[in-house]
């Protein structure tokens, strides 16, 4: 059966070892539309400049392409255009915030609170400024479902908390956290709310009015957008106040020998030549989410990622981790009993089924569970039952290959 | 590259031996080894005397590979001295890098020989020199020990 959204991705109409090719790794990275390989072509063969340079109309045309990207970016979170930040990924935008928020508004004594479900991109950001400034870094812990419960929020986050740092969508477990308890939470006690967006801009419909975060970071590249551009939004009054993070071109005002002053948002946070070429991609791939609708990605997935947690809760020799309950976005997390989680990838990638095995990047949350490493299977839009038909079919395999009788 | 060529009996029988998978007694040189893109951890446990390695096993978790290179790497280095070791590391990571490549020369390997294919599959080389590095390690710090 042919799929309209899957036929859009050349990527995904190849073959491994004569079997069709089967992608369940679009938490680690998604693929991209023709639409948004168009896009990136046209601006390199057509617009390519360097933006905010060039005075003739070649490097205007360099400049709109990408500040065209901003706007629709704005358009897409329903924020302003100066309070989004491009960087190269949400791993840089939480490193932004670390460095320029964390070490000078954090100092001896105060507190952060993370959860431990955080990848390690929301973590050893905050982990090393709360080294370097002697403040305190807190843990909100889940239960071995992985859900974060009610008076953990309520014990955790109290007075002195001056950040909060959370995952809004677990990229192990594909739990949704409760952010608005959170985030309710962190202001109440005074507390900057920071949202990590990099598993949830694929599946939900981000809204920075409705969020009731102070900053947001997502990585394009998980967007169906290409690789190396990201975002970082955050509210205009905390982005005035912070001082830049990296220093160079663009991002001035006026240099003198001894020191400098800064331009005004954004272009304070962006040092250097930009990615025009990917912010561009990234608003294609936002184009092409819009042109799908959220309504309709959320009902896709859903469907898929039910059918993969009762399918794979089906077969003897197979652990999930986390909870069948609640709202999950893209990832599903499990092992196959006695073979370890790079066999296990190994051998489905003989069928090619592409799966992560590993910690993830998440290895307090193992720690936590009580595990070293696992499996992962992560849906984007593009992902379909037959998908999850062909892992099935594949994990069946596995255990034989290992030398055991089932 | 097949499966056939990874999951050989050699691998499979290895990766599940407990034959020397234990600590130790007066170990004289206990070495972590980790492999940061799964996080697996062995440790790697020597008892060496007068040069020669008495006793020697491992502890930890980890994948099909990493589990039977150890464990071959057990079998070979256990009574031999810290020499020989050492030859034999280099002569495996040598073989894996496909800077040894003739059959002579690596039949001193024996069933170590079952990882010579493993340089097809990048992703799971470091699984396979896991121990050996390890391995690498312990030697240097029995030497320094003895010096």
């Amino acid at each position: 059966m042919t799929d309209t959204i899957k036929t859009q991705f050349p990527l995904l109409q190849q073959k491994q070892n004569g079997k069709p090719l089967v992608y369940l790794d679009s938490g680690a990275t998604t693929q991209r539309p023709q639409a948004v390989l168009d896009a990136v072509k046209h601006f390199y063969e057509q617009d390519n400049a360097n933006p905010h340079r060039g005075a003739y109309e070649l490097g205007e045309r360099a400049t709109a392409a990408y500040e065209g990207a901003r706007a629709q970016v704005a358009s897409f979170l329903n924020a302003q255009k100066e309070e989004v930040i491009f960087t190269r990924n949400a791993t840089e935008s939480l490193n932004l915030l670390a460095y320029s928020w964390g070490l000078h508004n954090l100092k001896a004594g105060d507190k952060v609170v993370v959860s431990i479900l955080e990848h390690h991109s929301n973590l050893i950001p905050w982990q090393q400024v709360c080294h370097a400034v002697g403040a305190e870094l807190i843990f909100l812990y889940t239960g071995q479902d992985g859900v974060i419960p009610d008076e953990e929020i309520e014990k955790k986050i109290t007075k002195g908390v001056k950040l909060v740092a959370c995952t809004h969508v677990s990229n192990v477990l594909g739990l949704v956290s409760p952010v608005e308890k959170i985030a309710a939470r962190a202001h109440e006690v005074g507390a900057v709310m920071v949202l990590d967006c990099a598993q949830s801009a694929p599946h939900l419909k981000l809204d920075v009015q409705k969020l009731n975060v102070d900053f947001l970071a997502f990585s394009g590249h998980k967007l169906y957008a290409p690789l190396g551009i990201g975002v970082l939004w955050g509210r205009r009054e905390l982005l005035e106040a912070m001082p830049p993070f990296l220093t160079g071109g663009d991002m001035i005002d006026s240099v003198r020998e001894q020191d400098a002053t800064w331009a005004p948002l954004p272009q304070k946070f962006e040092a250097g030549t930009q990615n025009a070429g990917g912010a561009v991609g990234l608003a294609a791939a936002i184009r092409w989410i819009q042109s799908i609708g959220y309504e309709t990605i959320e009902k896709r997935e859903n469907d898929v990622y039910r059918y993969l947690w009762d399918e794979l809760a089906k077969m003897p020799h197979i652990t999930l981790y986390g909870t069948p309950e609640g709202q999950h976005c893209g990832a599903v997390a499990f092992n196959v009993e006695g073979v370890h989680p790079h066999d296990v990838s190994t051998i489905l990638d003989a069928d090619a089924v592409c799966v992560r095995a590993g910690h993830h990047c998440a290895q307090p949350l193992l720690t936590h569970l009580g595990l070293r490493a696992c499996c992962r299977a992560s849906i984007a839009v593009y992902n379909t039952r037959e998908d999850v038909d062909a892992l099935a079919n594949s994990l069946q395999k596995v255990r034989k290959w290992l030398g055991y009788g089932t | 590259m097949e499966l056939e060529q990874i999951y050989t009996q050699i691998i499979t029988e290895n990766s599940r031996s407990k034959e020397h998978k234990y600590a130790v007694k007066d170990a004289t040189q206990v070495v972590e080894g980790v492999n940061p893109s799964c996080g697996d951890e062995i440790s790697l446990q020597l008892r060496v005397k007068d040069g020669m390695i008495e006793d020697a096993a491992f502890l930890g978790d980890g994948c099909a590979i990493s589990q039977a290179s150890a464990n071959i790497m057990i079998d070979l280095i256990k009574g031999k001295s810290v020499k020989e070791a050492e030859h034999l590391s280099n002569l495996f990571l040598g073989m894996i890098k496909g800077e040894v490549t003739d059959d002579g020369q690596l039949d001193e390997l024996e069933d170590a020989q079952a990882f010579k294919d493993i340089s097809h599959m990048p992703a799971r080389v470091k699984c396979a020199v896991l121990g050996w590095h390890t391995l690498q390690d312990a030697v240097t710090k029995a030497e320094k020990a003895t010096s």
